[in-house]
């Protein structure tokens, strides 16, 4: 660990950096809280939005926000479910069985950066007409679309801690002591893969709470457009409901990442 | 031939992804561009494609090429400086810990949340605005309000491709192995030295694949600039909301398809030149 200190900068360079990057990135967030206290033309600030919006006093056209919390959430654990089961095991049996498909894996993992969701979006509508059909129009089933735009997020972190880890290694010898595959998986590989799968899943939360473009072009209800419908009735409570869900989003990847790290005993 | 049925089921383990790929990514993919190729009544047409030289929409990629490169550059310095910050921080302490977690919301942070928080900093009664205005005399929109133009989308693009910045090349600085500054010490080189002769040219790779990132990542932004701008088509993905919810834009039906497809093939080049970047990367990943 003291090796690592040659590289690092100092503690002054280190915080005189992060002070101020930290500090102009704070402003719009401050601008925000600024705003929400406002009173009027008179100048002056309250907390009295604040206030209205924690007693409950909201009407019931703030139902949405509720609702695209909720809708958000569990679209964040069905898609970081999908990228559980369709890509990690995936990657990990194209690094093993088929190292000649690696560029072409890659190449498709990362195809959804170049294909912006408001194209996605067209072809992706009449395709969702089918799928209301099969499965109802729940909101859920949106995740099939994010775990795509997830993709690419999701392959870079794995990817990199594949790379890191000697996957065929680990495996040959999990596989000579007589694992079988679902073993060498679950107890092999996947334990040594967590921080890569973590990252994974912490971007892919975030893609999930962010995004607006295609929740809002067909017409689910998530948290990004319910903050739409809320801004056009009230300017300054879905400002208030924006800080809010900032600090929601922050507080959840907050403790999925202390979850990952949190192991004692661990050596690093 | 026990192995070779071994590998064709290993070969159907690649399925379902496959099938999944094949029907949430191609299929959606190749039916927006075929739409640019035909007319309502179905009638093949090479009528929108033709539309891509038109000078309007010309000058609109240029303005979406322009915004992308400048915010992705400085996006990835502030950023990598931000990385470089980040050397030697324990990987599992609360520094790490929360550096990540405001990297991760602030990334995705576009759309209304941006838009909201814009206005409220360098909006026309925003809160740095009224500063510069009534404490220094200084007004930020004396020649005319840029913030809801394209002009006015280089700050909020900043403010998401930092922390997309971080996250991406946060993990290649990692990389670095100690052993390579141990080694540059122990013959008698410089922190200086080492950056210069072994920090940068390891790192270029990784650092231009995560610029080329961060491009890609502003030119196929959408959110932001439709919060921020609800009429303008100033930029690609603008052009294609008005070409997908009105039928006006250069008098032309499916012109969003063929839009479309003008971005898919920037993008096309910016990937291929990724591709070629990151095999050089790999070099120093064993």
């Amino acid at each position: 660990m003291s090796a690592t200190t040659t590289l690092a900068p100092s503690p002054v360079t280190r915080w005189v950096i992060l002070g101020v990057v930290g500090a102009v990135f704070a402003l719009p967030i401050i601008a925000m809280a600024e705003f929400t206290m406002r009173r009027g033309l008179d100048g002056g600030y309250d907390l009295s939005r604040w206030i209205t919006v924690f007693s409950g006093e909201l009407g019931p056209a703030y139902a949405p926000v509720w609702q695209g919390i909720q809708n958000s959430v569990v679209l964040a654990l069905v898609t970081v479910l999908l990228m559980l089961v369709l890509l990690v095991p995936t990657m990990i049996l194209v690094t093993l069985r088929f190292p000649s498909l690696q560029r072409v894996l890659e190449f498709i993992c990362l195809l959804p950066i170049s294909i912006p969701a408001i194209v996605l979006v067209v072809g992706l509508a009449p395709v969702y007409q089918v799928i209301s059909r099969m499965l109802g129009s729940g909101t859920w089933s949106l995740a099939f679309a994010y775990g795509i735009l997830v993709l690419p997020f999701a392959y870079r972190a794995v990817q990199s801690n594949i790379e890191a880890v000697d996957v065929v290694t680990l495996t040959e010898a999990a596989r000579s002591l007589g694992a079988g595959w679902l073993t060498v998986i679950v107890s092999v590989l996947m334990p040594n893969l967590r921080r890569g799968l973590l990252a994974g899943a912490f971007i892919s939360v975030a893609v999930v709470l962010g995004e607006f473009t295609i929740a809002s072009l067909l017409s689910r209800t998530t948290l990004q457009t319910a903050l739409v419908v809320a801004s056009k009735a009230d300017a300054f409570i879905a400002v208030i409901f924006a800080l809010l869900a900032l600090l929601f989003a922050f507080l959840l990847l907050l403790i999925i990442g202390r979850i990952g790290r949190g192991r004692p005993g661990r050596t690093s | 031939m026990a192995g070779a049925r071994a590998r064709r089921r290993a070969a159907l383990g690649l399925a379902p992804f496959a099938v999944y790929i094949l029907l949430f990514l191609a299929l959606p993919t190749l039916l927006a561009v075929w739409s640019g190729f035909f007319q309502r009544d179905g009638s093949f047409t090479l009528e929108n494609i033709a539309a891509l030289g038109d000078p309007v929409i010309l000058r609109t990629f240029g303005t979406s090429l322009w915004l992308s490169a400048l915010t992705a550059v400085v996006g990835a310095i502030l950023g990598a400086l931000v990385c470089y910050a980040l050397v030697g921080v324990r990987s599992d302490g609360p520094l790490r810990s929360v550096v990540d977690a405001i990297s991760g919301v602030l990334a995705q942070f576009g759309g209304v949340m941006l838009a909201f928080a814009f206005v409220a900093t360098i909006g026309i009664q925003g809160f740095v605005t009224v500063v510069l205005r009534d404490q220094l005399g200084f007004n930020i929109y004396e020649n005319g309000v840029w913030l809801y133009e394209a002009p006015g989308l280089i700050l909020p693009y900043i403010y998401f491709q930092v922390p997309l910045m971080v996250i991406v090349f946060l993990p290649a600085l990692q990389a670095l192995k100690p052993q390579w500054a141990e080694a540059n010490a122990t013959l008698g080189g410089t922190t200086a030295g080492f950056w210069w002769r072994i920090g940068f040219p390891v790192l270029a790779p990784s650092f231009l694949g995560s610029l080329l990132l961060l491009f890609a990542n502003a030119f196929s932004s959408y959110a932001t600039a439709a919060a921020l701008t609800s009429q303008g088509q100033s930029i690609v993905p603008l052009q294609i909301r008005a070409a997908l919810t009105s039928e006006t834009v250069l008098g032309r039906e499916n012109l969003a398809g063929a839009l479309a497809l003008g971005m898919i093939i920037v993008m096309a080049v910016v990937m291929s030149l990724y591709a070629l970047v990151q095999r050089r990367a790999a070099r120093w990943q064993r």
